[in-house]
């Protein structure tokens, strides 16, 4: 445990985390990316999503694109994209983190919106609502639990990732990793390696967590039945 | 010559020659020239693929299997893995490396399989807990005992989800493996992330990218034939 010592000493030293360049700077960045792609994934994924459950088309589709997305390295769209029109800098890391959130968002509108009870959507019809009125008076609520948990998975999937956006020296906490491993064993880049990988780490635990407790707090109390955990669609590791 | 010239020529790949006007997103000659080095990368990747996933699968299918028989462990270790997993791959490889050798393929080896394992082990648990009630019911009244019901009965017939949980941690692998490339250890993630750091190399980031894709669809498919071999039940069925 030697290293995991020299990392918590890292940590210990104020300076690491008020430098420039240091652990909150890097911190920001990290949020303000994750943040920026989870929104233009939600923006993609979630009209998508539950205007194919809304027409009740395209599952098949929805899940190829899922597993499409899972063969694409993560490394291959962030250096990719910066070489296209989009440039360098922030705008292709938010893009490349944006296509990887993008899947289960639109899978877990789609399922969401699929599982409600056909006959409640029978019983819609018949009071007489339209269907745009069935989509936002019926089908929207009842599909919260699914929406909530697909950005969960989204959410933590790019915080994960995000990381990866430092070997295109993307910014995110990530650089400090690389940093690490630039300043070599030697020069003490071990305690600072391990050090990033507990932050990166305890980050996207966080995340998880607070967007646990999200996820049940807007779901609706009589939505809120012990569903069987497992049959949850299981999160895209970060490639 | 200076040692910073001797250094470029002694690297595996080659710095972009002559490659006719601007910056090609694919060339020929960058194929024909570096063939042997592409391939290396190639095999290496599928190697560490395979014994990422067949380590995963020796350790994944015992868990399972206690998982089953003893009920009270099922949530902890379902638990225990989903915390890994949760953890990004760049803080798991930053936790590895220092304690491991930062250029050993050790670091990744040991990340990567982590990272299958609760795939496996939940898509095999899943299978396991699909066998009928009836079924085991006949099986103990034929005279099979836990083990003979275990090897007999419940692991064939849990071998689609277990085949389900294969195919999805082998094309996850293939994507993760590019993460090691921050050590040096990448594969065909070496060539996208050299490509990157070569002036932007189009043509070998492209080349690299487009076979990780391809690798992993062509495994995806080599065990879905697999898997129609091993399971000749399941065919005809529709769902």
């Amino acid at each position: 445990m030697n290293y995991f010592e020299q990392g918590i000493t890292w940590l210990n030293d104020p300076l690491n985390w008020t430098n420039p360049g240091g652990l909150l700077e890097r911190l920001v960045e990290h949020l303000t990316i994750s943040g920026l792609a989870v929104l233009l994934g939600c923006l993609v994924g979630w009209p998508i999503g539950i205007w194919l459950g809304h027409r009740g088309k395209g599952g098949n589709a929805v899940i190829t694109v899922a597993n499409l997305t899972l063969a694409i390295p993560t490394l291959a769209l962030l250096t990719i994209l910066p070489l296209t029109p989009l440039g360098f800098g922030r705008p292709p890391v938010v893009v490349a983190l944006a296509v990887f959130a993008v899947p289960p968002l639109l899978a877990n509108a789609y399922t969401g919106l699929r599982q409600i009870d056909p006959e409640t959507r029978d019983a819609a019809k018949g009071m007489g609502l339209s269907g745009g009125q069935l989509l936002r008076q019926v089908e929207l609520p009842l599909s919260v639990p699914y929406l909530a948990a697909g950005l969960r998975t989204a959410a933590v999937q790019v915080v994960a990732t995000a990381a990866l956006a430092s070997f295109v020296n993307g910014g995110g906490l990530g650089q400090i990793i690389s940093a690490g491993f630039g300043l070599g064993m030697s020069q003490g880049g071990g305690g600072q390696i391990v050090a990033g990988g507990i932050v990166v780490a305890l980050l996207a635990l966080i995340v998880e967590g607070v967007l646990a407790v999200v996820q049940r707090v807007v779901t609706p109390k009589p939505l809120r039945v012990r569903r069987r955990r497992r049959s949850a669609p299981a999160a895209v590791p970060a490639g | 010559m200076s040692f910073l010239s001797w250094g470029l020529a002694a690297s595996p790949l080659a710095a972009p020659a002559d490659d006719g006007p601007g910056n090609p997103w694919f060339s020929w000659r960058y194929l024909s020239e570096n063939g042997d080095a592409i391939l290396d990368k190639l095999i290496f990747h599928a190697g560490l693929t395979a014994q990422t996933v067949l380590i995963a699968l020796v350790v994944a299918i015992p868990l399972a299997v206690v998982a089953y028989w003893i009920r009270p462990l099922t949530g902890p270790i379902l638990a225990l893995s989903g915390v890994l997993y949760t953890i990004p791959s760049l803080a798991l490889l930053a936790l590895l490396a220092p304690a491991l050798g930062t250029t050993s393929i050790a670091s990744v080896l040991v990340a990567l399989v982590l990272y299958a394992l609760l795939v496996l082990v939940r898509n095999s648990l899943a299978g396991l807990t699909g066998v009928p009630d009836e079924v085991r019911d006949a099986a103990a009244g034929m005279g099979y005992g836990r083990v003979g019901t275990l090897f007999r009965i419940e692991l064939p017939l849990a071998l689609p989800g277990i085949l389900t949980g294969l195919r999805l941690a082998t094309v996850s692998t293939v994507a993760l493996v590019t993460v090691g490339s921050l050590i040096g250890q990448g594969g065909l993630g070496d060539l996208i992330l050299g490509g990157f750091r070569n002036n932007f190399y189009k043509a070998q980031i492209l080349t690299g990218a487009i076979l990780c894709v391809a690798l992993a669809l062509v495994l995806d498919l080599v065990l879905a034939g697999i898997g129609r071999l091993l399971t000749p039940w399941t065919r005809g069925r529709t769902s």
